[in-house]
């Protein structure tokens, strides 16, 4: 990298992350208008993001190529207080926690204190989530069965097109105001709505332009004062990129890249969207830009990656909006889950890979930054080259980028009914959920603790930590006869909180929908403009809810000892059991060992345990899969954690696998910590026994220790692991190459190792700043290659 | 003569994803009992024929009694410092390890049938594709069971999958000849070159090994010569040339892997409670590692560094 981007990058590293209450500010000040009370939910929202972007401070940097800021500066984190407004103790939390801290000075207590809670106090979305749950909801929602996604942040989980690659603003107002004009209000009942949506929306695209253009204006007056006449010049072509773009289509590699992140500050600062926002298959979208570059002569290779590194660096600069409680544990971490996909699969089902490919995963290992997340989408047609390239860079202990199946997902998507060429125009996003990319509203609704509710069955629906009754009477365990009949009341268990969770989620989208639409978001996914619906409300070609199914190791295992141990070899009964689970095993560390060491365990491709993983898998999807949302769409399982099996774990008594009392539960599809024992292909048989195709992504974390990797034929025989697993319709694996001694020393010496980022759970994260619990069970994760 | 399927042997382990024993993706299969006794020899858990029981009293919990309660003949005993065996009772039915919840109690060695290992050995087949890899049979000396590696080696090639055999070539020519007509490939390790030395850190004759590598050779077999690096053993420079000029002579070997001398072993030796006589020495360092290699490539081999 090149000294400027040395310094950007440097500075990045450096800044701390704050708090700014600059947007709540100005969100209050536009809903304190006789304007905002006056004009439809759509038009309120669309003048309220007008209102920010045309106000808000506008931020450009020494030696910045690619511009605009979320914040007034980098790393200066906004709050959405009609969302959800934190407290000041909440703030004084943020301020003072160990881990994950945001800096909150007097004057934003005060701004708080004086203006923001005020108005919002008793007024949010979140207030209004909590009202509108049933008490069943709530008893589950508290004892940790399920978490809710929406509570602090916004439904967002989508990724986009090419779209902006082909169309401006202008052009798409254009759209808008010819579905204006054909608007039917004698034969179509909801025209009414849809005029407000489209109008939202042309407010909507007119305020991106609007903020592009005060970049402009500002680039020109910072080019007045320059001394330096290259940093003029290249201030004056910035000006005249913030003219141009996202106004109109842009013709050049700057301006691609410069339009794209216009319209990613505009989607995350118009709410805060799970996962932020993602430009997709970014060495395909930029390609015909780079080719033709390169082709006349207006762009060099050298120059493109000064681009594409200065673009990163934006990412970076953008910490996840904070969360507090038990949405901070689920997700402690300064990454907001934007993951630009690399390969895959063109429209036409061609190889993706192209040049640019490599370019990218160069700059992804040069930049070596928490903030954007990567990953390639290894499909049969993707050259080896690409595979062992970004084996290359994970060799270095960096846990980007992740492995995605692309032909799999084209199959996940066009099995819920996407087509063909929309599933090839997919790819991951968030840590590992399967999408169509521009179409799609697909929606991660909470984590579904199936551990929990085995812990219910055994206690005939009552939570043994309070003694409260969460789920229904299904027969104590004394009468659990046979194995098949313990199944039968596990199933009806999870059915139950299945339709509890739906229930809850079904009327939070009729919360987003009604109070706080999207009509920026909207514009950018088809076909919410044809169809003149937002976002939130059934627009998108695609509408999908997930529910995240957490512990698939722990929960098999556990079904696996007590099928072993209770019903088949009767060498303890039901209510023995239960007492060692009560008593957390005290004294009786012999009864522990043989739960966990004499019983068949997933993860070891022994047939035993993994049916028990099938017919537990089989009957989570059957609860969940196809039922219907309130957008015209269905729900599906997705198998990931993020860190919430960190958090399941904690709210989890004993487990029959011999897992202690508030021990993390196994993450993602990952065996449970140290069970696996027969080497990575036996692990990867075992999670390819699952049915992926019926999922909408799986989450697989492997830790290698170094030495296996260091050399090309190391990495060639794991090249060939991943390649075997994803013959099997494996969807995801991710890979952690770190010694166990790396990590302790990072454990003893945090300072030494500030820079050491690991693979958590379909994210990376820096080791340091991950929680004393999760930063065990990373250590404790099987290490493979030292054979 | 029984089926293939039906001849049973003995082994001590089912190594999935081993990545040294050949080429690509392979199982690794390691037989039990070696007529050599290398002084150095990594595995000393495969020396012995017989099945065999290793206490690690360490590892007990305090209270539990699963082994004695298992024993059918009341051949355990708990003690002061764990369990004890009665080696007047015990029959080495493994009842006690199989009980066992931390390992305190192992049995090294089961009695198998071919059929059964080729059961293991068949899961990873979609990853021998992948990698060209297959099954390696290693021990041990997988040579000193010629009717169940026959066995083993006939059933693979029945299913499609590609063998190799790590041997140390001392067993009788017609074994090989058998062996031969069956294996894809052999791994072949060749120690000392000189007599004295191999019967004096060996415990045998070389003359037969040597003989067996150049029979192997001269019918057209694919052949990996595996060379350890022992220090004070064979890693001088006269030690190397006689290998290399060996080795050139024979021709026709497919390569040289080098295998620098490591301490895996020795904790095995800890375990099983016997003497490692190469406890003290010290893994060769890099440039002396690159001398060997350099000494056997002037006699035009391809030598690789590690399996």
């Amino acid at each position: 990298m090149n000294e400027r981007i040395r310094a950007l990058r440097e500075e990045s590293l450096n800044a701390v992350p704050r708090i700014s209450p600059e947007r709540a500010r100005l969100v209050t000040e536009f809903y304190r208008s006789a304007e905002a009370r006056r004009v439809s939910a759509p038009v309120r929202r669309a003048l309220a993001f007008r209102h920010v972007l045309a106000h808000k401070t506008v931020w450009i940097g020494d030696g910045e190529l690619i511009v605009g800021e979320r914040g007034p500066a980098p790393k200066a984190t906004p709050t959405y207080p009609e969302v959800t407004a934190h407290s000041l103790d909440d703030l004084k939390i943020l301020d003072s926690r160990p881990k994950i801290p945001y800096r909150v000075d007097d004057e934003t207590l005060r701004i708080y204190r004086d203006e923001i809670l005020p108005f919002w106090q008793g007024a949010t979305q979140r207030d209004r989530l909590f009202e509108g749950m049933t008490p069943e909801w709530r008893a589950a929602f508290d004892a940790g069965v399920f978490t809710e996604f929406m509570e602090q942040r916004a439904p967002g989980h989508t990724v986009l097109d090419d779209k902006i690659y082909r169309k401006g603003m202008r052009d798409i107002q254009a759209e808008i105001d010819a579905r204006l004009a054909a608007l039917d209000f004698h034969g179509d009942a909801d025209a009414w709505s849809k005029q407000e949506e489209l109008r939202a929306m042309r407010i909507a695209a007119e305020a991106i332009v609007i903020f592009a253009q005060r970049h402009a204006a500002r680039a020109r007056e910072l080019a007045a004062t320059a001394a330096d006449p290259t940093r003029r010049a290249e201030l004056e072509r910035i000006a005249a990129v913030c003219d141009r773009v996202p106004a109109n289509v842009p013709r050049d590699f700057h301006e691609a890249l410069q339009a794209y992140w216009f319209v990613h500050l505009g989607v995350i600062t118009e709410l805060n969207p799970w996962d932020a926002f993602n430009p997709g298959r970014l060495d395909q979208h930029l390609w015909p830009f780079y080719r033709q570059g390169l082709a006349d002569g207006t762009l060099t290779e050298a120059g493109a990656r000064e681009l594409l590194q200065a673009f990163w660096i934006k990412f970076n600069n953008q910490p996840a909006p904070p969360k507090v409680g038990v949405t901070a544990e689920e997700s402690g971490t300064y990454t907001d889950f934007a993951n630009i996909n690399l390969g895959g699969l063109t429209p036409d089902g061609g190889d993706g890979v192209n040049d640019l490919t490599f370019i990218l995963l160069d700059v992804i290992e040069e930049m070596r930054l928490l903030q954007p997340s990567s990953n390639i989408q290894l499909s049969r047609k993707s050259p080896d080259a690409f595979l062992l390239r970004a084996l290359r860079i994970l060799q270095t202990g960096f846990g980007q980028p992740s492995i995605f199946n692309a032909d799999t997902i084209v199959q996940e998507l066009t099995r819920q009914g996407k087509s063909l060429v929309d599933a090839r125009c997919g790819g991951a996003s968030g840590c590992v959920e399967a999408g169509a990319f521009g179409k799609e509203a697909y929606i991660l609704t909470g984590y579904f603790n199936l551990p929990k509710i085995l812990e219910l069955t055994l206690h005939d629906g009552v939570d043994p930590n309070t003694g409260a009754r969460l789920g229904p009477a299904t027969g104590a365990a004394a009468t659990l006869a046979d194995f098949d009949a313990l199944m039968a009341a596990f199933e009806r268990q999870v059915r139950h909180f299945v339709d509890v969770k739906i229930r809850g989620s079904n009327v939070i989208e009729r919360l987003f929908a009604e109070h706080l639409p999207v009509p920026f978001l909207s514009i950018l996914i088809d076909d919410c403009v044809a169809r003149g619906r937002d976002y939130h409300d059934g627009g998108a070609r695609y509408d999908t809810s997930y529910i995240q199914g957490v512990g698939i190791g722990t929960i098999t295992d556990s079904l696996s000892a007590i099928k072993t141990h209770v019903y088949d070899r009767r060498a303890l009964d039901l209510s023995g059991l239960m007492e060692l689970l009560r008593t957390d095993f005290a004294g009786r560390e012999d009864m522990r060992r043989l739960l966990a060491e004499k019983t068949p365990r997933y993860g070891n491709d022994d047939d035993a345990a993994d049916a028990v993983m099938r017919r537990v898998f089989d009957l989570y999807v059957r609860a969940v899969d196809g039922r219907p949302n309130t957008r015209g769409g269905t729900y599906r399982v997705d198998m990931l954690p993020t860190t919430c099996h960190v958090y399941f774990g904690r709210v989890t008594g004993a487990t029959p696998d011999g897992r202690k009392a508030r021990q993390p539960l196994s993450e993602g599809i990952s065996p449970v910590q140290g069970a696996d024992r027969r080497g990575p292909t036996a692990v990867v048989r075992s999670a390819a026994k699952m049915d992926h195709l019926r999922t909408g992504g799986t989450l697989l974390n492997q830790k290698f220790l170094p030495s296996l990797m260091a050399e090309e034929t190391g990495r060639r025989k794991v090249a060939q692991l991943v390649r075997g697993y994803f013959r099997m319709d494996g969807h995801h694996i991710q890979l952690n190459v770190v010694d166990a001694a790396t990590l302790r020393d990072a454990q003893a010496h945090p300072e030494l190792h500030r820079d050491l980022i690991v693979r958590v759970a379909g994210y990376s994260d820096y080791f340091v700043d991950l929680n004393p619990a999760l930063q065990e069970e990373i250590i404790a994760r099987t290490a493979h290659g030292d054979v | 003569m029984a089926a293939d399927g039906d001849i049973t042997g003995i082994i001590f382990d089912i190594k999935r994803f081993a990545i040294h024993d050949g080429p690509g993706i392979r199982t690794s299969v390691f037989l039990k009992g070696c007529p050599l006794r290398c002084a150095w020899c990594h595995n000393p858990e495969g020396l012995s024929p017989e099945p065999e029981l290793v206490l690690q009293p360490g590892k007990c919990i305090a209270g539990c009694r699963f082994c004695v309660d298992a024993c059918p003949r009341g051949a355990v005993s708990l003690g002061e410092s764990g369990p004890s065996i009665d080696a007047a009772r015990c029959v080495r039915c493994g009842a006690c390890a199989e009980a066992c919840p931390t390992g305190a109690i192992q049995r090294i060695g089961r009695t198998v049938t071919a059929a059964e290992v080729v059961a293991e050995i068949e899961p990873d087949r979609i990853f021998y594709v992948e990698s060209g890899g297959g099954a390696t049979f290693t021990g041990g000396e997988p040579l000193a069971q010629p009717d169940f590696l026959c066995a083993l080696l006939a059933l693979c090639r029945e299913r499609g999958i590609d063998t190799v055999v790590d041997t140390a070539g001392c067993a009788p020519a017609g074994v090989l000849d058998r062996v031969a007509e069956l294996a894809g490939e052999f791994l072949f390790d060749l120690k000392i070159i000189d007599a004295a030395g191999h019967q004096r850190f060996t415990g045998g004759s070389n003359r037969q090994i040597l003989d067996n590598l150049e029979r192997l050779v001269s019918r057209g077999a694919h052949v990996m010569v595996r060379v350890p690096l022992l220090p004070g053993v064979n890693d001088d420079p006269a030690s190397l040339e006689t290998i290399g000029r060996y080795l050139e002579e024979l021709g026709g070997v497919t390569g040289v892997a080098l295998l620098p001398f490591h301490r895996g072993g020795g904790r095995k030796y800890i375990k099983l409670g016997r003497r490692d006589a190469f406890a003290g020495a010290a893994p060769p360092p890099p440039e002396r590692v690159a001398a060997a290699r350099a000494a056997l490539e002037r006699h035009g081999l391809t030598v690789q560094i590690g399996g």
